[in-house]
């Protein structure tokens, strides 16, 4: 009797696998937990000892231009001033997404709206593959081709912030228009039927009901093009001259956070201050990329209330 | 027709020939890029080029260990991160109920996808060659290139889950299945075809990814010998614990501080390269998609 008792009261063989089920996907989910909260914790520690051990002050890290942290500056204290790197970041970004976004929207347009069918079949296989085409590539292409041009047609070196933007410009087109399709295939029928309705033509229609609607969606899809230019190492590294100046003009040497990191991080030794110096460089590259993110939800938030 | 209409038919007709102008332009962009590549490249692959290792200082050197190691990388990395993948796919489309814990764990997703590879590139170094003691080796970079993959791999998992419709699973609760039991022998199979274009994708995705490799994989391969089958010996082929420079790494190298008299022409016969294999992975995506598709869902 209490043999058949603690059978029945015993889990089946189904309820046990169905548990061990749930747990091995739930650990596959920490998993990836861990993984994201370990990546932030050990940049930032390591980010955050040039000001804790270190002791230059963040102040000077963000605001001085003199990027020498190998040795003693004129006040006798290290030159770590990374100004020059994040002016260069952000230009590069912003530049490339003013390239890139009337280009996106527009291709997004055609395909949702103009030509659906036919159009939207042939534009895909494009999207697609400028997705796949590597970095490197892209990087390649703009120094055997674009620096060149821009050395003829501008003078000075070619290397610098116009390189980089030209060759970001292809390479977030693709994330901007593949995401501003998703949000125009969002804007429902009777939107686009109520204005054709009232006599408004196509190209009214686009822009005043349906580019509206989906705005913020574009501006979702634009910030994650950001963040893709933002966080672009080897194709900006390759055309972007490398030198830590404040760039003066588009076409004068410069570096970027990322560039930096790359072309820097094998040649300092772990533990000192130039290395310590390109980890913060790390530290705000990510930070940067978590401050995309609160944008993007940020800009989700508000779409929702319209 | 008053003046405005006219106005509007006008500007109308302007913006219209404007969109089509500027996707032409993009369109352009793509075939003038591919055009340079390929025309550029092809002409430098040759059989001698691919099965040849390169050369540091002279002239002339090939791509076979970069090529290999490339494929050797990708392969380790796709057996590591796929399961992972499925998994928290699983979770997130089968388990998770609205709850703190589940935002929480989309926003962690949503973050690691958007890092910066460099960045989970210094990561890898940091915890995996120096933590670890794993030195820059393929273990290293597999590793590395996990990560990247992981969340994109993960989102692209739980898509197709969630595309299979509810009613698969009623009726396998119907059934008296367990949920485990349903997930596995109903929902997975119907998911088949989104999976498989899913780690496909996700395969020429990391093929040609490069800053999350040259602190980890590290930047050059030593002499390798492809008839050592030992996987523990120093200069097999196999050996995970060996530096290897991949593709896109290589590309990388000659462009910054390569001293290669050709490194030009090994550039654009290594990117020729680097496109077509990424090219036929689009295509085997395609096919097999839809060849899963057509011998799932039974249509011809």
């Amino acid at each position: 009797m209490n043999n058949i008792q603690k059978r029945l009261m015993k889990p089946s063989a189904a309820t046990r696998q169905d548990r061990r089920g749930r747990w091995i996907s739930f650990i596959c989910v920490s998993f990836i937990m861990i993984l994201t909260v370990s990546i932030i914790g050990f940049i930032a520690i390591h980010g955050l000892a040039t000001f804790t051990d270190n002791h230059i002050s963040v102040w000077d890290f963000l605001t001085k231009s003199d990027w020498n942290p190998g040795q003693m500056g004129a006040n006798g204290k290290p030159e770590v001033g990374a100004l020059a790197m994040i002016v260069a970041s952000f230009a590069v970004t912003l530049l490339a997404a003013l390239f890139a976004t009337p280009f996106a929207v527009a291709v997004a347009v055609y395909m949702t709206e103009l030509a659906p069918k036919k159009g939207a079949r042939m534009l895909q296989p494009v999207i697609e593959l400028l997705v796949g085409i590597p970095s490197v590539v892209y990087g390649f292409v703009g120094l055997v081709v674009i620096v060149p041009a821009l050395r003829t047609v501008f003078g000075g070196t070619g290397f610098g912030v116009l390189a980089g933007a030209i060759v970001l410009f292809v390479m977030i087109l693709p994330t901007i228009t593949s995401l501003t399709i998703d949000s125009l295939k969002q804007v429902p029928g009777y939107y686009r039927n109520a204005s054709l309705a009232l006599g408004a033509t196509r190209w009214q229609t686009i822009y005043k009901v349906i580019l509206r609607a989906a705005l913020p969606g574009i501006m979702t899809a634009v910030v994650f093009g950001m963040a893709r230019a933002f966080g672009e190492a080897l194709a900006v590294q390759m055309v972007i001259g490398n030198a830590a100046i404040v760039p003066t003009n588009l076409v004068s040497p410069t570096s970027t956070l990322t560039s930096q990191l790359t072309s820097q991080m094998g040649d300092t030794i772990m533990g000192t201050l130039p290395n310590n110096a390109l980890w913060s460089l790390a530290l705000v590259l990510l930070l940067m990329s978590v401050i995309f993110n609160v944008l993007v939800k940020l800009i989700g938030k508000r779409g929702e209330l319209k | 027709m008053n003046e405005s209409t006219v106005k509007a038919n006008r500007a109308n007709r302007w913006a219209l020939w404007g969109i089509k102008g500027m996707v032409g332009i993009v369109v352009l962009i793509l075939i003038a890029l591919l055009g340079y590549i390929l025309i550029t490249g092809v002409p430098h692959v040759s059989w001698h080029f691919l099965t040849s290792p390169s050369k540091e200082f002279g002239a002339g050197g090939g791509i076979a260990n970069e090529l290999f190691n490339s494929i050797y990388i990708l392969v380790i990395t796709l057996v590591i991160s796929c399961p992972l993948a499925l998994g928290a796919g699983i979770y997130l489309s089968e388990f998770a109920k609205p709850s703190w814990l589940t935002s929480t764990v989309r926003t962690l997703i949503e973050v690691l996808s958007s890092l910066p590879s460099i960045v989970v590139g210094l990561f890898g170094y940091l915890v995996l060659v120096i933590k670890f003691q794993l030195d820059f080796s393929i273990i290293s970079g597999a590793f590395a290139l996990m990560f990247v993959n992981l969340p994109l791999l993960t989102r692209n998992t739980e898509e197709a889950l969630t595309a299979v419709p509810h009613s698969q699973r009623e009726a396998g609760w119907a059934l008296g299945l367990s949920q485990w039991r349903t997930i596995t022998k109903i929902i997975l199979p119907a998911a088949v075809p989104g999976l498989v274009t899913g780690v496909i994708l996700s395969a020429g995705r990391i093929f040609g990814e490069a800053a999350a490799l040259i602190f980890t994989a590290g930047q050059s391969t030593p002499v390798i010998s492809y008839s050592n089958w030992n996987p523990f010996s120093p200069t097999s082929f196999l050996n995970p614990m060996r530096p290897a420079e991949t593709l896109a790494v290589h590309i990388w190298k000659l462009n910054t501080d390569g001293i290669t008299p050709d490194a030009d022409q090994i550039s654009s016969g290594a990117s020729a390269v680097l496109i077509i294999v990424i090219l036929l992975i689009i295509l085997l995506s395609r096919y097999l998609g839809n060849y899963c598709y057509r011998k799932m869902s039974g249509t011809k």
